[in-house]
């Protein structure tokens, strides 16, 4: 049994890598009371960036991420205008960016479409990978996994010790507030969509260049969207995010071990899994409102102009 | 300083002028974008823009892709002034297209006359339910629709997925998942001769007009355009929010699932993968372009399928992917909501 | 002899608005160590003026002295690091943040929170506004937010204090304590600026008073060597307009009855009610008063329908109500004027014809389902004519109107209603002197002709103007109503007080006492 586990342990947290990196830039971006549903078309827009630049210069991932992750920063400016410096409602704002992402994604990807990449080999960490079950699963990984841990360490530091975090925190509660003290509300507000862009970008780029390693139109596949649900699920908190990551790691991994498992169901409702576990997910959360009020930041998805 | 500020009154002139802005607005990002790209613009936009519209044979594609636009987005613009965002009606046209495709399979080889009106109202009842998912959701466990009935739209395209695939494919398909050709009986007549025409916009034009007459005269569209503009108003009055919830789902998912039958039993033929085009999703930006008024969406509607049948000659005549629709649908609806904010508001004048 | 430097002098400023200008040619000099009063009715342009001296609104022309020289301030972080705080009206705080928290954001020093807090402790300690940095604002009481306010501007050390109607969130007893922290910050050489609209605050603290007056500064005078018809003749151009209350001669029965209502907060910070029991006389005014945020909103929800109670903890003329939603009650004829005007009271972007329907539906507008619009224009045509709703008809947009203007609209609108009940929330609140007038007029009239009427006001002095029985409301518990002739501000202060507050609790707690024994 645990033969079988393993492997998919640690495919978990592959698979959950770029819930990860999606969901905690979402999670800095709606702590500061903007909430973007853009998140699957800058994913896409990431993953085509991040693909064709690993592709032109042969670098992989170690260029792939960076130009995925300028280029959700980028694309994120576009919601970050028409949401924040004309407070357009953000919802919409959202979808529009992720239509668009689609789009031009699909746009560029073309040229991509028969390209392969090497991908990346997983790096074992001496000593720590030897450790019986956990070493396999937890420190024989490719570095991107690694980084996803790391940025959950800074997010989490950044948010609850620094005065930044206080700043996005208060922000987030009450932007007049905030602007009657006499912060620049909306560059904040900017900095936080631009870093879950960059997030959102490095999301898409491992999905293209590290762990299909190909590009497919409409590759996340909704990724972007359970990422935004994965905010709500979590909280707004980082340590819950990464334990819904990991779930949803595991419920994505799941349909390719299945078959192994012995478990004989339609490929497609396997597939189903993660849409389904989303919207239960979010039952259980939003079923009691005072529970979900607690740490929702109270100005989120409210146009804010000075 | 911010460059916007308040205006006194709202400005009538920029609500019905906000949406010619932004075309104006998409026409040229879109000619950047061809410039960009080293296409000769010009000819681009004849290309895109024009071309289409050139035969009768193009008007009559234009109508078969205004019509689903326009009926989807109808249901969604009521549930838009609740500020109850379904951006699932994609979803809700699979299932509907699948429960009107049940009836035509089962019925196969009957030409019966009351198997067209009965696919119909399998699709209006398999839309709603698939509405009414979310709706229950959100009014028994306080559930955002927005996530949820996008969730519901890829179990939809999964479920349509296992059906062609399996129970319901086509035996003699070669392997295609795809399900029988429907037979006559169960496909809208023709209405034009030489065209893709076919009765199903009735359906559409009925549509326009009840919700026309709804939004402008009942007491129900009221007390939802008060839940959307002040939720604390409606609250105060004693309007019921879940009804709202209620009413604004199924309607939507009743349109769409209608929608999904239209296509079905009229175009395509058959139930397969390609059953839409992504109009649920266009049609939200229908909704929003039209200014979620009745005789609006109509003009939107048809601006919408022109993009799409522009973003097919593209592909044709300028070897471009069809995501360019994406692209122009993201950057129509970008503009829309940017030129919006000028209703309330204007720029600030320079001290 | 020489004259000393003002710490503030303001030349000629003035401020344009779209549709209107707020500060017009307004000049003041405030000394060192002086409380200089900003007096003025709501709408006077007191508020722009201290947004303009505090940075946060730029005027269109003017000239500002600090200490003598010119400056030109650009956002509030400038102002503040000038030495000019601010307590806003509105608070500037963030609930879920601590108060050590809240502090640290607006100090420009390395981020050290709990050495922060003990200097926060020794700070208002020494200006007796004792405090706890650790814990969370939302947990706060609205004096003790204020007090936040305070200390965060005094740890910036302040040369120029701006407080903009600071006891409008106070019980009596406390505003004395926070005048005698004014006194004492003057003292040590704080000016202070002090904008206020009530004017027996304003004769016992303040040393000079600007009076303004549609934008225009129209006196300058020392508070206490003018009379309040004098200074009220300068802050409203006449006398100050009396409401005229005649005897009830109708029958006596009790028509809405609360008995042993408790209810859990809707809102995430909101306050429990805690076993309330009331009575609503035909023909009497009932005045709640008690701070805001002591179970108001929570209370108004309950009798409105806006909250869900248990069926038989309200009763109109003995039948239970407690389960009919807003809408059921307003059918049996129990109206409310909710606080929120815009948003809650009438839909902003609708026309008044539209906010007729919104709660007049019942009167004959609806046929089938369907809407018949003339009827709701005519209604609110009607309203507009009979309670004098300026410059406004059936097709006006709600928002375009004033507070005062709306507030007429919406008080009249159920008041066609032709209620049993009518429960009102601030009614005057941000209205001016001249509307507030017709507005408490109308609501006395109203009970006269047999309506049962519920005001909750944080006024005091209104509630003693049209109140015929008063009960405070203080952390989620009702006083017994007693008739107004047997209480005085100071009574009633210390209710308010004594029910938050346990150590002088003797006058409340036997308060409390009588109540139950009633029950």
């Amino acid at each position: 049994m645990i033969e079988h586990l393993i492997p998919i342990l640690a495919g978990t947290l592959g698979a959950a890598v770029p819930l990860i990196f999606a969901g905690l830039g979402e999670l800095v971006t709606e702590r500061t009371g903007v909430i973007n549903l853009g998140v699957e078309g800058m994913m896409l827009v990431g993953a085509i960036a991040g693909f064709a630049a690993a592709a032109e210069t042969g670098h992989g991932a170690a260029i792939g991420l960076p130009a995925g992750a300028l280029a959700g920063a980028a694309t994120a400016m576009i919601f970050a205008f028409f949401a924040l410096s004309l407070a357009a409602n953000q919802a919409a704002c959202g979808l529009a960016l992720t239509i668009f992402g689609i789009g031009l994604s699909a746009f560029i990807g073309q040229h991509y479409i028969s390209y392969s990449l090497p991908g990346l080999k997983p790096i074992a960490i001496p000593l720590l990978s030897d450790i019986p079950v956990l070493g396999p699963i937890l420190f024989k990984q490719d570095w991107v996994v690694y980084l996803s841990f790391l940025a959950f360490a800074g997010v989490a530091w950044t948010l609850t010790k620094t005065r930044l975090g206080l700043l996005l925190k208060a922000i987030g509660e009450s932007p007049e507030s905030a602007h009657s003290i006499g912060y620049p509300v909306i560059s904040i507000r900017f900095g936080a969509v631009a870093f879950g862009g960059a997030m959102a970008g490095i999301a898409g780029a491992y999905l293209s260049t590290v762990y299909t390693p190909l590009w497919v139109q409409n590759m996340s596949a909704g990724r972007g969207w359970i990422a935004v649900a994965l905010v709500v699920f979590a909280s707004w908190k980082p340590a819950r995010l990464m334990l819904g990551a990991y779930l949803f790691g595991a419920v994505t991994i799941l349909q390719f071990h299945a078959q192994g498992l012995g478990i004989m169901v339609p490929v497609q409702f396997l597939a189903a899994l993660p849409y389904v576990a989303t919207i239960v997910v979010l039952v259980i959360i939003s079923r009691d409102r005072r529970v979900l009020q607690n740490n929702l930041p109270a100005s989120l998805g409210k146009p804010f102009l000075p | 300083m911010h460059l916007l500020e308040p205006r006194p009154h709202p400005s009538r002139v920029m609500r019905w002028t906000a949406p010619l802005i932004a075309v104006v607005a998409t026409l040229l990002a879109g000619s950047f974008l061809f410039w960009a790209l080293g296409k000769p613009v010009l000819d681009s936009f004849q290309v895109f823009f024009v071309q289409p519209l050139e035969s009768s044979y193009g008007w009559s594609e234009l109508l078969i892709k205004a019509c689903p636009l326009i009926l989807i987005a109808q249901g969604l613009a009521v549930g838009f002034k609740a500020r109850i965002y379904n951006i699932g009606a994609e979803g809700q046209l699979i299932v509907g297209a699948l429960a009107g495709g049940g009836v035509a399979i089962a019925m196969e080889g009957s030409d019966a006359g009351w198997i067209v009106p009965a696919m119909v109202v399998a699709g209006a009842i398999g839309g709603a339910l698939w509405g009414a998912i979310p709706a229950l959701l959100k009014t028994r466990f306080n559930a955002e629709e927005t996530l949820t009935t996008l969730m519901l739209s890829y179990v939809a395209s999964l479920i349509l997925s296992y059906m062609v695939n399996g129970p319901w494919r086509d035996p003699e398909g070669m392997n295609f998942p795809q399900s029988i050709m429907f037979s006559d009986g169960a496909l809208f007549s023709i209405l034009l001769e030489g065209s893709r025409v076919n009765t199903s916009i009735w359906i559409t034009v009925f549509a326009v007009l009840a919700f026309w007459i709804f939004n402008a005269k009942s007491f129900l569209h009221f007390q939802i355009e008060v839940g959307g503009l002040a939720p604390a108003a409606s609250h105060y009055a004693g309007f019921s929010a879940k009804q709202t919830v209620w009413f604004c789902l199924l309607t939507s998912g009743m349109t769409a699932g209608i929608a999904g039958v239209g296509e079905i039993a009229g175009p395509v033929g058959q139930l397969n993968l390609n059953i839409s085009p992504g109009y649920g999703f266009a049609a939200i930006i229908v909704a929003y372009l039209g200014r979620l008024h009745a005789l609006g969406i109509v003009l939107a509607g048809f601006l919408m399928a022109l993009i799409y049948l522009g973003g097919e000659a593209a592909q044709v005549g300028l070897q471009m992917p069809a995501a360019i629709t994406g692209i122009f649908q993201g950057m129509l609806l970008f503009f829309l909501l940017g030129s919006d904010v000028f209703i309330d508001n204007r720029l600030r004048r320079m001290a | 002899m020489t004259t000393p430097v003002p710490r503030l002098e303001l030349l000629h400023v003035t401020k344009r608005y779209p549709t209107i200008v707020a500060n017009d040619d307004v000049s003041l000099s405030v000394l060192p160590g002086e409380i200089h009063a900003v007096l003025g009715e709501n709408g006077a342009g007191k508020s722009t003026l201290m947004k303009v001296i505090y940075g946060a609104v730029k005027a269109d022309s003017g000239t500002m002295m600090l200490d003598g020289h010119e400056v030109s301030i650009a956002n509030p972080a400038q102002a503040r690091r000038l030495g000019i705080g601010m307590v806003f009206q509105h608070f500037s705080l963030f609930e879920t943040l601590t108060v050590a928290e809240n502090i640290a954001l607006v100090l420009d020093e390395p981020f050290n929170l709990p050495a922060l807090a003990s200097r926060v402790k020794e700070v208002s300690e020494h200006y007796g506004l004792p405090l706890d940095p650790n814990r969370m604002v939302h947990s706060l009481s609205v004096g003790e937010r204020q007090r936040v306010e305070i200390v965060r501007c005094l740890l910036q050390k302040p040369k120029l204090l701006i407080l903009d109607e600071p006891t409008s969130v106070l019980t009596p007893q406390a505003v004395i304590k926070l005048f005698e922290t004014l006194r004492q910050l003057a003292s040590e050489g704080v000016s202070i600026l002090y904008i206020s609209h009530k004017l027996h605050e304003i004769q016992s603290l303040c040393d000079h008073a600007t009076i303004l007056r549609n934008g225009r500064v129209t006196g300058k005078a020392v508070p206490r060597e003018e009379t309040p018809a004098s200074l009220a003749r300068m802050m409203i151009g006449r006398e100050l307009p009396v409401c005229e209350a005649p005897i009830y001669e109708g029958e006596h029965r009790p028509v809405l009855t609360v008995r042993g209502l408790s209810l859990l907060p809707t809102s995430q910070f909101g306050t429990e009610l805690k076993d309330i029991s009331l009575t609503v006389n035909t023909g009497e005014i009932l005045g709640i008063a008690g701070i805001s945020g002591n179970g108001q909103a929570e209370l108004l929800s309950a009798l409105s329908g806006e909250a869900a109670t248990e069926r038989d903890v309200i009763r109109l003329n003995g039948k239970s109500i407690g389960h009919l939603d807003a809408g059921e009650r307003r059918a049996k004829g129990i109206v409310y004027v909710p606080e929120e005007r815009l948003g809650r009271g009438a839909v902003p972007p609708l026309s008044l014809g539209h906010n007729a329907l919104l709660t007049a539906h019942r009167q004959g507008m609806k046929n089938w389902g369907l809407v018949r619009y003339g009827k709701a224009r005519i209604y609110a045509d009607e309203c507009v004519n009979r309670f004098d709703v300026r410059g406004a008809d059936a097709s006006t947009n709600a928002r375009a109107l004033s507070g005062g203007n709306l507030q007429k609209f919406i008080v009249g609108r159920e008041i066609m209603l032709k209620p049993e009940v009518m429960i009102v929330a601030q009614p005057t609140w941000g209205v001016d002197v001249g509307a507030s007038a017709v507005l408490r007029q109308a609501l006395i009239d109203l009970s006269r002709t047999g309506v049962a009427i519920l005001v909750v006001s944080e006024e005091l002095e209104e509630l003693f103007e049209i109140a015929d029985r008063i009960a405070v409301l203080a952390q989620g518990r009702l006083s017994p109503a007693r008739p107004r002739g047997e209480l005085n501000a100071e009574k009633v202060g210390l209710q308010m007080a004594g029910l938050f507050d346990h150590a002088e609790t003797t006058p409340a707690a036997s308060m409390m006492e009588t109540k139950h024994a009633s029950a």
